[in-house]
């Protein structure tokens, strides 16, 4: 062994390596179970990660979480218990989907509320617009006409 | 010496911008040529010393002068040269002196192409734009000034955050800030006219290459920085969702609107003091995405900074230019008169449901981005706001955006009917239901997703082609002689669809598969067979790599030898994914390679993603119709009747 790969080796063990996402020996021998705990980790918050879903994360949390949704699921647990299970351990934080419950109706209903107010709005506008009295098109001055002429005449 | 030559001339450039903010104004309203006209040199004069200013930040990073505090919490000597250089902006201090050097050139460019303004309406854009470049120049220089010296110089610097070193990242900020900043001349323009107490077709046509500009950039821009999650981040995602792109994505969102609104302004003389509000607030979303990035209130993957100083000072700036402009426009708003009559059904309406549906996904993605902090702030709930809730609230609106886009593009101005404005697109709607079908037939699972993304997408297409067609008046050689912004136009929408094809089929029919790989030892997924042949330990010139070799096979044939690698960058501390591609029209393979197993196998994840590319390349056409719009005559008349001031100066 040359010295310069006994550095390299030394250096590659020195760094502890994190876990990548979703690891193969976590994967569950049952394909539907399986496919129910992907679905499921998808909207669960890695809780130290910046805005990843456990599904994503290489943080060893995640991949604790990632195990423990699969030992619920394994247990017998349904979607809607496991989520629960998790939500009273972690608290809400945990879930990417804000639940649709007290002040998250907000925001939730915030998206469509603006629509129709937009398109409310939009509509008495396009009402008026059609009534309007055409006014005077030739509004422009004589000193802006004769600066248009020089331009298209170019 | 070099670097406080530096220093000095961005404190220079801070007193030129001061005396733009002030004179110009002064001038305009007392009607003093001599005043208005000092706008000039001040703007070359800001973009000179700001220029000097970051190539002498730019030599310190290039020679690495560990004397800098900078260069050394970002650079290192064994760094590639690329990303020395790109290591000036990527960091806080560097990022807000190309920031300002962005602001200034754009203050230029609107010296060297604006020969065609009014003096006086000029100079009032040229002051408006000194303010909002002081500001930047202040916060810079008191808080987060880039020219700090080291005491002690190191012997070598702390290296750069690996997952920045990057070619897609390398250029991703300075187009991006090129958009953003690109938003403060319409902002200028927008308060200009405001001070003016007038808008006008003029204006509007004024202030549309900026806009298109901008929006260009930024379109570029947001696609560098996903196309980079989709290769760097190990998982092929493409758009999380994440605060700090949404603040890159608001900003995009209300400048579509915005280059829209501009049109019927243009055109028709209304929706004027709505386009005024937009104008306002693109540039205003660019001021919340800096607060947001830079202040660190949103935790993000991408946060610079964790400080609150920084933070209030931008957060001043956004309160200061969007509520002075705001108030400024509820004083003027009544005089902007709209003069254009149409019908219930015409562009104009169109157009309004565009800027209805831009403007209200915008808010949807705001509020979805601001929740947390609300929530915490009022209930004290602590709560997260994810992708889930984004892709339900967030696109319903750009599938009605794609359904309505077609149609409102053919149809006529003032008064239209929607049965004539479908007749040209009735080829349009049989090939996307021809889509619709093709795609379910074709897929296994009975997702909605993939057909009614691909109906859409062949829609949008094939509804852009028929629009040009239409106006070529169905003859070939017209087809070529189309004004070229009449191109953009459906090159862009095309572009659109392009995008909406690309994301719908790469989330519907990605194919997955995770398991601990033998070398030697091949395995199937969807199609494909893969072979890992060997794993090496590579050195690379500031990391160390776990290289992998391995074979794609699809009917027993060699498609690609790919190689996926783990990095770690000893002096960063940190590890990266590197994931290997073999890029494909129809689709990617995508090769990740994990750990090492206790049974000597090595963990692998394979993706094959359908039609990623799509969403790029969408991108790269969106932003090929901006430009086409933007070399289109009307603009390069607008410009090169420059001379023609002279001789018709206005009675001032």
């Amino acid at each position: 062994m040359t010295m310069r790969a006994l550095i390299l080796s030394l250096a590659l063990a020195a760094v502890a390596l994190p876990a990548a996402a979703v690891q193969p020996d976590e994967v569950l021998a049952d394909p539907a179970l399986e496919e129910r705990a992907r679905e499921l980790s998808k909207g669960l918050r890695c809780l130290v990660c910046r805005n990843e879903s456990i599904d994503e994360s290489n943080a060893e949390l995640a991949r604790d979480l990632r195990i423990l949704v699969r030992e619920r699921l394994v247990a017998g647990d349904s979607d809607e218990e496991v989520i629960r299970y998790l939500v009273d351990r972690y608290g809400e934080f945990v879930l990417l989907k804000p639940t649709l419950t007290g002040s998250n109706l907000v925001l939730w209903i915030a998206g469509p509320a603006m629509l129709l107010l937009a398109g409310g709005i939009a509509a008495i506008y396009l009402r008026s617009r059609r009534r309007a009295e055409e006014p005077d098109v030739d509004s422009l001055s004589d000193e802006e006409r004769r600066r248009l002429d020089e331009i298209l005449a170019d | 010496m070099l670097i406080e030559l530096g220093h000095f001339a961005l404190i220079l450039a801070f007193a030129l911008s001061l005396v733009q903010s002030v004179v110009p104004l002064v001038g305009a309203h007392k009607g003093w040529r001599g005043w208005m006209a000092v706008a000039e040199p001040t703007a070359n004069g800001q973009l000179i010393l700001t220029g000097f200013s970051f190539a002498a930040l730019t030599w310190a990073f290039v020679t690495s002068d560990f004397s800098v505090r900078l260069v050394v919490t970002n650079s290192h000597t064994l760094k590639p040269m690329i990303y020395k250089i790109s290591g000036v902006w990527g960091n806080h201090e560097g990022s807000l002196l190309l920031w300002v050097l962005i602001l200034t050139l754009f203050g230029a460019c609107a010296v060297w192409f604006g020969q065609n303004l009014p003096p006086r309406f000029k100079a009032r854009v040229l002051a408006v734009q000194a303010m909002v470049s002081a500001a930047f120049f202040g916060f810079i220089l008191f808080t987060s000034n880039p020219f700090e010296r080291m005491a002690l110089p190191p012997f070598d610097g702390q290296d750069l955050n690996p997952l920045l070193q990057d070619p897609g990242l390398a250029f991703h900020p300075p187009f991006l800030y090129l958009g953003y900043v690109g938003l403060s001349m319409a902002f200028s323009f927008a308060v200009a006219a405001l001070i003016e107490g007038r808008v006008d077709a003029a204006w509007a046509r004024w202030v549309r290459p900026w806009t298109l500009a901008a929006w260009v950039f930024l379109t570029i821009g947001i696609a560098l920085g996903s196309w980079w999650a989709y290769y760097e981040l190990g998982w092929g995602g493409f758009w999380f969702w994440d605060p700090v792109e949404n603040a890159s994505f608001m900003p995009w969102l209300i400048s579509a609107a915005l280059l829209h609104s501009a049109i019927v302004v243009e055109k028709r003389e209304a929706l004027k003091s709505w386009t005024i509000l937009l104008a306002i607030m693109a540039f205003g979303f660019s001021l919340i995405g800096a607060f947001i990035v830079r202040s660190g209130v949103l935790t993000s993957v991408h946060a610079f900074a964790n400080d609150p100083e920084r933070g209030t000072y931008i957060l001043a700036i956004t309160g200061i230019f969007v509520g002075g402009a705001l108030t400024l426009f509820t004083l003027r708003a009544s005089q902007m008169q709209a003069k254009g009559v149409f019908g219930l059904v015409s562009r104009e309406s169109a157009l309004v449901a565009n800027n209805v549906l831009l403007a209200v996904s915008c808010f949807v993605v705001f509020i979805g981005t601001i929740w947390p902090l609300v929530a915490e702030m009022f209930w004290d709930r602590k709560l997260s706001v994810g992708p889930p809730f984004f892709d339900a609230a967030f696109t319903p609106f750009m599938v009605v955006l794609s359904i309505l886009l077609p149609i409102g593009a053919v149809m006529p101005w003032k008064r239209g009917s929607i049965a004539k404005a479908m007749r040209p697109l009735r080829g349009a709607l049989v090939l996307a239901f021809a889509g619709l079908a093709l795609a379910w037939a074709m897929q296994s699972g009975n997702s909605a997703l993939g057909p009614v993304g691909t109906a859409l997408a062949v829609w949008l297409v094939a509804g852009a082609a028929s629009e040009l067609w239409l106006r070529a008046g169905n003859r070939w050689p017209r087809l070529w002689r189309l004004p070229r912004a009449d191109w953009g136009k459906a090159v862009a929408h095309a572009g659109l669809g392009i995008t909406v094809f690309g994301i719908s089929a790469l989330t519907a029919w990605q194919a997955e598969d995770i398991r601990v790989a033998q070398i030697g030892e091949p395995f199937d997924v969807a199609g494909y067979t893969i072979r890992l042949d060997s794993v090496d330990r590579v050195e690379g010139p500031n990391y160390l790599s776990t290289m992998a070799t391995m074979t794609v096979l699809r009917d027993g044939r060699e498609v690609a030898v790919l190689h996926p690698e783990k990095r770690v960058y000893p002096v960063a501390q940190m590890p990266t994914t590197e994931a290997a591609i073999d890029n494909g029209i129809t689709r990617d393979v995508y090769l990740v390679i994990g750990d090492r197993q206790d049974d000597g196998g090595w963990a692998v994840r394979t993706y094959i993603k359908p039609f990623a590319n799509w969403i790029w390349l969408g991108c790269i056409v969106m932003s090929l119709g901006g430009f086409l719009s933007l070399t289109d005559r009307r603009y390069r008349v607008a410009v090169g009747a420059r001379r023609a001031p002279a001789m018709a100066a206005p009675a001032e």
